[in-house]
């Protein structure tokens, strides 16, 4: 046999592409998870890796698993849900929040916040450490909200891997933190916790962004490196339901990646930092 | 060969010997070439606009859901990965490193084999890790061109001499012969269409 032909496979045949779509069509048919709107690059490269991972040779053999067996469900959404983050991410960020939103914020004797999207809660309790820092953690409420029940309990303990901490510890003074990152945890066993006083003004609740609906009168929602993963009608109908939840006014946050550039809402929003994508809902329609 | 696109990875040494490579690209090149230069998540864009400086041809970051255009080099943002739709759309991830790297080599070159199958020129450069390699053979499994610059000239030969392991290489090239095919590769287009 010539083995010097190369072999002519396109590796996204339709027939995988359809097997795909049928995968996702199941998750959302039995379990209400809605990744049918999610970028199919993404979604492609994480179902093979469970494919190779977990030993299948097909999506369809992976469907069936799928259907009849839960603790596999788990894993796979795991798979299909983004967990990674850090304390203080886009340090710059923080700093821009610190001299173009609190300002804004402290006008309000009382201020909603609402964290979409937050995943294991590294950046709640970032934005946490800094209301506390500009005096605001007081009269704030926190809603940090996520559809992965199992990131979502850990965000609610608050221990994170002790060696993140120098990575962490730099973020937070890149971002003009005014303390010393060391004052807002307890390290003990190769983790650290949180302190407790952090914690007093957040509630972690399930929400999915894909299928629940608007969080009511908000002055700030943050939801940073989430729509990336968004096919450009759900990232508008995304920021249509952050539109919705916003007051007049209120501020929104995105990914350094993301903007509002392509959505209906463009022209809805001023823009306070283009760099840093923090923008205003408008008084006036 | 109707090639669509060009993806390039280079780690360790990558930024000279792209110097060597993107400026000899005319304005009108005919394809998109794609680039994952291994770089700390905390740089700014210096890369990109010494690049754009030096080029002919435009020279961005990647940009979330932009069009991917011929005559344009796209560098993958530090601390995002790269990834190719079908629709020959840009997608960004801060999905888990791959091969220690966010941006990972081997995410940009599969996604964009999915993409653009055997229309697709993929070229391992300069490096000290294995990132790449994976990716290199699955762009050659879909039968596009595979070209790994020729590790004894390589700064760092590791990531060449990885690919040209895993991957059924087509070509072995030096930087100065690279940048001459990807010229007639141009040339040729240029001529068919």
């Amino acid at each position: 046999m010539a083995i010097s032909v190369k072999e002519h496979i396109d590796p996204v045949s339709e027939s995988e592409l359809i097997e795909i779509e049928l995968f996702l069509q199941a998750i959302h048919m039995k379990f209400g998870y809605d990744f049918r709107n999610y970028g199919k690059a993404h979604i492609r490269r994480r179902i093979r890796h469970r494919m190779v991972a977990s030993g299948f040779s097909s999506v369809s053999e992976m469907t069936h698993k799928l259907l009849y067996d839960s603790f596999f469900y788990q894993e796979v959404l795991q798979d299909l849900s983004i967990t990674i983050t850090e304390m203080f991410r886009d340090p710059e960020f923080y700093k821009a929040v610190r001299n173009e939103a609190v300002p804004f914020l402290k006008t309000y004797p009382f201020v909603k916040i609402w964290h979409a999207g937050c995943a294991t809660g590294e950046e709640v309790y970032s934005m946490a450490i800094l209301l506390l820092e500009e005096g605001l953690l007081n009269r704030v409420q926190i809603y940090a909200t996520d559809f992965n029940q199992i990131a979502l309990q850990k965000a609610k303990e608050g221990i994170y891997p002790i060696e993140k901490i120098r990575e962490y510890t730099f973020n937070y003074q890149k971002s003009a933190g005014k303390s010393s990152f060391s004052e807002y945890y307890n390290a003990l066993y190769g983790s650290v916790k949180m302190n407790e006083s952090l914690k007093k003004n957040i509630v972690f609740a399930d929400h999915n962004l894909v299928t629940d609906g608007v969080f009511g009168e908000m002055h700030l929602v943050i939801c940073r490196n989430v729509l990336i993963y968004f096919d450009r009608d759900l990232q508008n109908k995304v920021i249509n339901l952050f539109y919705e939840s916003l007051i007049p006014g209120g501020m929104l946050c995105l990914g350094s990646k993301e903007s509002l550039l392509f959505t209906d809402k463009a022209t809805a929003f001023d823009t306070i930092s283009e760099k840093e994508k923090i923008y205003r809902r408008k008084f006036i329609k | 060969m109707n090639y669509k696109a060009v993806v390039i990875g280079a780690s360790a040494g990558g930024i000279t010997a792209l110097g060597k490579i993107l400026p000899r690209l005319p304005l009108d090149f005919a394809l998109p070439v794609l680039i994952v230069q291994h770089i700390s998540p905390n740089s700014d864009n210096f890369m990109v606009r010494y690049f754009d400086r030096l080029c002919q041809l435009k020279v961005k970051e990647a940009d979330e859901k932009e069009e991917i255009r011929p005559g344009t080099v796209y560098f993958a943002p530090p601390n995002y990965h790269l990834l190719v739709e079908t629709d020959f759309t840009i997608s960004l991830s801060v999905d888990e490193r791959v091969n220690f790297s966010r941006p990972s080599i081997d995410v940009l070159f599969e996604s964009a084999a999915d993409a653009w199958c055997s229309h697709l020129i993929g070229i391992i450069i300069t490096g000290a890790s294995s990132d790449g390699s994976k990716g290199l053979r699955r762009i050659g499994k879909c039968g596009g061109l595979t070209i790994v610059q020729d590790p004894a000239e390589a700064e760092s030969y590791m990531m060449p001499e990885s690919a040209i392991k895993i991957a059924n290489v087509d070509k072995i090239l030096k930087l100065n012969e690279i940048a001459d095919l990807l010229l007639q590769i141009h040339q040729q287009l240029r001529r068919d269409n």
